[in-house]
């Protein structure tokens, strides 16, 4: 299979990683043409790829926002300042370079054995590690090509308060997730049960209410459905919806299995259910004559906030999926979420303590080699320095790969000569997220300030406030902006993205948020950008319940994976979930 | 109004042949209208702000009147160029006298110079407009007999008082306020001032082009303090208010206004009642004296949470056992009023210069996340929920954390909105009380400004209501003490849920249940 990656156009460049590392550099408008800022994966070398330098800023903001934003903001004459800020973390450079297969030496005492090298410290790795160090087993490393653990569910910290720079929130478990409650009981998040048995939430840790409202013609509303100006004919097609998810919620196969389940692996496989992966989210609601405007937006917030893609783009069974989920039974509400005002942060940081002992952070897996030697499997991992500077090997037994999947045919050697089939199944979307320091929060006409703030005209998915679950409720404040490029082809969107510089993209999330807020250019002192190149697995039709992603979560050779991916959709539940299984698989196979 | 007719003047002379004279005495009833109305504004607010009207009208009035001697005698040292010292004069007048009030509002802020300014600026404009008549006077000697000057020059100042008089409480605080009544008559100073250049251009040698245009800049001035004024008190917020605003402050978390009524004095928090003077000690003895006596009455170590204003620590301070009085106020604009703003800082006694109280200015439920000691009496007197900012502060996790910050034998009050005009609201509070695993007894008594008003006692054990008051009370004795635990048909419980952060659900019952009464 050809790769979806458009490595034969990209160069292996040879910039100095140090230069674009978090925080090495500070840029402001006036070093626009700062190589160093700009489109990091190929800065130095000219090339076909780098359009941005001929964009008009019409054009810029019409491709984010749309041809009217764009029009309405370029109609001032002159072009709107920008505060204080840069483009942080994600390492396109060093990524790119392995996926290159630029050849990494280890020298003879550079080699260590250890039983097990995890590779990766998102939320998969990290629970694979707490899995065995729970099971008693310490003799292992951790590599994570960032300087911090985390994935996506990483966060920062200013004076004020802290802040995400990803995944922000996860629903309160059931009782039948037991590992994940477990999790949360071991963090002190828990008040004890319910006479159901269900895990009790503290009260402080879920997310404060008001939750969520919408901007829609100058004004907000609260909640996500648009009530307002809704017609009879909206609300009635907004119940048969939600009767449609009831009856999916009371859904049970012949083995007394959910529908949708988390996690996911313990929802049915039952033909009925699985064949929802064959539509589009789209064209379910088509089916079912859901053709309300209001309806139709909400199943597209919906699936662009959970999976970066569009209504027409998602599977059905994945935009079912989350409505049906997190919904004990038929008529309750979905359940509440967990979250902080670094949103994952907290928990990704939490499973990192743990495990800190045995992590190499700023250290990617250059090559995974299976060997055999006497008759024994084993692995050897090659790993490399973020500077590229440093190099170390680990003859391990086994490995856990818990990175995203389209990684291993660049560094598992066999995948490299022989990709499996499967490998290419998996898509990513790319996302932008900003955070946005305030020195005052902005004036609100209608609905007051929320945890979610959303905008109904706007392809981004709006702001999350980091100071709401903290209870500052004055003054200054972060707010955390999202905007998932849902492009057809996520090679495109991550071109897109990837080819912007900080001066770009903050012009973008400003007029964005100018929509709601005109005076928000006036109130953010600063503004950071993360450009997510590879953020979420996209759950495409025929994906999600396929053969493919079910054969790539199996072990190879001494390859244990572990990624959400390997469920077709980007959760914290998944993530957990697999770093458990492959653990399990590893400590299992020792007793 | 005053239709002068020629007959009434009837004398030779440079001015007279113009027909000018008659409108100069037009001049003076001006100028003793605004004299007069900018010793009212001074008297006014030094009330307002240091209350005891008689001590202040007497001391505004004899200083006032004794500057008017200083000018008069002042006057006797001016020998040339009579006219234009009186336009100077009037132009000055209009400068201080208009922006009297203003400046005085400012001075609020900084209450040690309230005073020095207040009696500033009576001294200067008095000193002024104590020139002013003996000036005119001189201009107008060669003009008319000595025995018409005095009787026409006294007539127009004494119906210029009368008119100042009439003028100024019934239309003129009532329709404009304190602030515009004094830039609008500086602005008629100025006028007059104007006019006179022309008036008097007989009588003034050289050009009076410089004279017209310091009268116009003051002019100018005047007008932009007009539009500024609503930076002080806005015109749709004194609609809003019933009685004189006679303090206004936006802090970075509400905004401040005080008024004055013939009852006293109110506290508005975003244009919420927060007291009036003249029953808030009904209030405050109930929400400070059942936990007070509930507790054993022998309290120590007392937390307040809100009561920004230091009358419920006033209530506090007559147990002689307090050790010690935390006061955790969001606002320090609020608190530092209480303590310098003379007729608040009366009112709570002085409470926050007691060496025993601590305040503390910080969001209460972020103070409770890292209080560390032991309290044996917390009193409560947030503003009602009609936030999700403040309906943060009726949670069970708010009630939980508080728990944690007692000790075993504690008791807690809590201001809990009307239980008749917002019922659900009321018990939504004693049932979060209970989630959260307090002890609850509901009681509520009459507050005349207020309406019915509800409280909660709430300890960790089960308990019963205090039947003894403490001696010396205004309000509450020990009949009154146990009366308040009475309940009633009309405020009975209602079915409600439990308050949480993650349901906010008493903002909603708030606000659906008082906004049948705006």
């Amino acid at each position: 299979m050809p790769s979806k990656e458009p490595s034969s156009q990209l160069k292996p460049t040879t910039v100095d990683l140090n230069k674009i590392s978090p925080g090495a550099k500070e840029s402001s408008p006036s070093k626009l043409e700062n190589p160093l800022l700009d489109s990091p994966p190929l800065p130095i070398s000219p090339s076909p790829l780098l359009p941005s330098a001929s964009l008009t800023r019409r054009e810029l903001l019409a491709a984010f926002l749309g041809l009217p934003v764009a029009l309405a903001a370029c109609s001032a004459t002159k072009t709107p300042s920008l505060p204080q800020g840069e483009i942080v973390g994600a390492s396109n450079d060093t990524g790119h370079r392995l996926r290159d297969g630029q050849h990494v030496e280890v020298a003879a005492d550079h080699w260590q054995r250890v039983k097990v090298v995890i590779v990766g410290g998102g939320v998969a790795g990290l629970a694979a590690a707490r899995k065995l160090l729970q099971a008693g087993v310490d003799d292992f490393v951790l590599l994570e090509l960032e300087r911090e653990a985390g994935g996506t569910a990483r966060s920062g910290t200013s004076p004020l308060v802290a802040y995400p720079w990803g995944a922000h929130y996860l629903p309160a478990p059931m009782k039948e997730n037991v590992a994940l409650v477990g999790l949360l009981e071991e963090m002190g998040l828990l008040e004890g049960k319910d006479q159901d048995g269900e895990p009790i939430v503290a009260e402080q840790f879920l997310c404060r209410d008001p939750e969520e409202r919408i901007f829609f013609k100058g004004r907000w509303y609260e909640g996500l459905y648009l009530r307002a100006g809704a017609t009879s004919d909206d609300l009635a097609q907004f119940d048969r919806f939600n009767n449609e998810v009831k009856k999916l919620v009371a859904w049970r196969d012949a083995k007394g299995r959910r529908a949708f389940a988390l996690p996911i692996a313990n929802s049915s496989d039952d033909a009925e259910i699985n064949q929802l992966d064959r539509l589009t989210m789209g064209e379910w609601l088509n089916r079912h004559s859901l053709t309300s405007p209001r309806l139709r937006w909400l199943v597209d917030y919906a699936c662009r906030d959970d999976y970066g893609m569009t209504v027409e783009q998602t599977s059905a069974w994945a935009g079912l999926f989350y409505f049906c989920s997190r919904v004990k039974k038929p008529g309750d509400d979905a359940e509440p979420l967990i979250t902080f005002p670094e949103g994952n942060g907290r928990l990704v940081n939490y499973l990192f303590d743990k495990a800190k002992a045995k992590a190499r952070l700023g250290f990617a897996a250059a090559e995974i080699i299976p060997i055999e030697t006497n008759g024994r499997a084993g692995v050897d991992v090659i790993a490399v320095s973020h500077d590229g500077e440093t190099s170390r090997g680990f003859h391990a037994e086994r490995v856990i790969f818990a990175a995203p999947h389209f990684l291993s045919r660049f560094v598992i050697r066999d995948y490299r000569d022989q990709p499996p089939a499967h490998v290419a199944e998996f898509e990513y979307g790319a996302w932008l997220v900003a955070n946005l320091f305030l020195r005052d929060r902005p004036k609100d006409k209608g609905f007051p300030l929320c945890w979610d703030n959303v905008f109904y005209d706007s392809d981004s998915l709006g702001y999350v406030v980091a100071t709401h679950q903290r209870g500052i409720d004055r003054g200054a404040t972060v707010f955390t902006y999202y905007y998932p490029l849902c492009d057809e082809d996520p090679k495109q969107a991550r071109q897109r993205l990837l080819d912007k510089d900080w001066a770009q993209l903050a012009d973008v999330v400003l007029t964005d948020m100018s929509r709601a807020h005109t005076e928000i250019r006036s109130l953010v002192e600063r503004l950071d950008v993360m450009r997510w190149g590879h953020a979420m697995i996209r759950p495409r039709p025929n994906f999600v319940r396929s053969a493919a992603r079910r054969e790539a979560a199996k072990a190879y050779r001494n390859i244990h994976f572990a990624h959400t991916d390997l469920s077709g959709v980007a959760l914290f539940e998944e993530a957990f979930y697999h770093g458990n299984r492959a653990a399990e698989e590893i400590v299992g196979g020792k007793q | 109004m005053f239709v002068l007719h020629d007959a009434f003047f009837p004398v030779p002379c440079s001015l007279t042949k113009m027909n000018r004279t008659p409108i100069i005495f037009l001049n003076v009833l001006v100028i003793a209208t605004c004299g007069l109305v900018y010793e009212l504004l001074a008297g006014t607010l030094a009330s307002y702000v240091l209350g005891d009207s008689v001590t202040q009208f007497s001391l505004i009035i004899g200083i006032y009147l004794s500057a008017l001697g200083i000018g008069a005698w002042l006057s006797g040292f001016i020998d040339t160029g009579l006219a234009r010292r009186f336009i100077e004069v009037e132009i000055a007048v209009a400068l201080l006298g208009g922006f009297s009030a203003p400046l005085l509002f400012l001075s609020f802020a900084r209450l040690s110079y309230f005073q020095v300014v207040l009696y500033a600026i009576v001294l200067g404009v008095g000193t002024l407009v104590g020139l002013e008549l003996p000036l005119l006077m001189r201009l107008l000697k060669d003009t008319l007999a000595f025995k018409d000057l005095v009787s026409r020059v006294l007539t127009f100042d004494y119906i210029g008082a009368l008119v100042a008089s009439l003028l100024f409480p019934l239309f003129l605080v009532p329709k404009l306020g304190l602030v515009r009544t004094s830039l609008a008559f500086g602005l008629l100073n100025a006028a007059v001032g104007l006019w006179a250049t022309w008036l008097l251009a007989p009588l003034m040698k050289g050009k009076v082009t410089g004279l017209r245009l310091r009268a116009v800049a003051v002019m100018v001035l005047l007008v932009m303090g007009f539009i500024k004024a609503d930076s002080l008190t806005k015109l749709a917020e004194e609609d809003l208010f019933a009685d004189e605003i006679i303090y206004t402050k936006t802090t970075a978390y509400q905004r401040i206004v005080i008024t004055r009524s013939r009852a006293g004095f109110q506290l508005f928090l975003n244009g919420h009642l927060q007291f009036s003077s003249a029953d808030e000690y009904r209030y405050h003895e109930a929400l400070v004296h059942p936990a007070m006596m509930a507790a054993g009455g022998k309290p120590h170590r007392v937390l307040v949470l809100g009561g920004g204003d230091g009358l419920a620590v006033r209530e506090i301070l007559r147990y002689p056992t307090v050790e010690s009085v935390t006061l955790v106020d969001l606002d320090p604009a609020m608190t530092k009023l209480s303590a310098a703003f003379p007729p608040l800082a009366e009112l709570n006694k002085h409470s926050f210069a007691d060496p025993r109280v601590q305040v503390i200015n910080q969001d209460a439920m972020i103070w409770l996340e890292n209080a560390v000691a032991p309290f044996d009496i917390a009193i409560i007197d947030f503003p009602d929920p009609n936030t999700f900012a403040l309906g943060k502060l009726y949670t069970t996790r708010f009630y939980k954390l508080l728990k944690a910050r007692l000790t075993p034998e504690a008791a807690l009050a809590i201001q809990s909105t009307s239980p008749l005009f917002a019922r659900q609201s009321y018990w939504c509070i004693m049932k979060t009380l209970e989630a959260a695993g307090f002890a609850v007894r509901p009681y509520q008594t009459a507050v005349p400004s207020f309406g019915v008003w509800g409280f909660a006692l709430a300890r960790l054990q089960d308990f019963a209501p205090p039947t003894v008051a403490p001696s010396g009370l205004r309000f509450l004795d020990d009949r009154a003490m146990q009366g308040l635990f009475a309940s009633s048909t009309d405020t009975s419980p209602v079915p409600v849920e439990v308050n949480r952060l993650d349901n906010q659900a008493l903002v909603r019952y708030y606000e659906s249940e008082w906004k049948r009464y705006e």
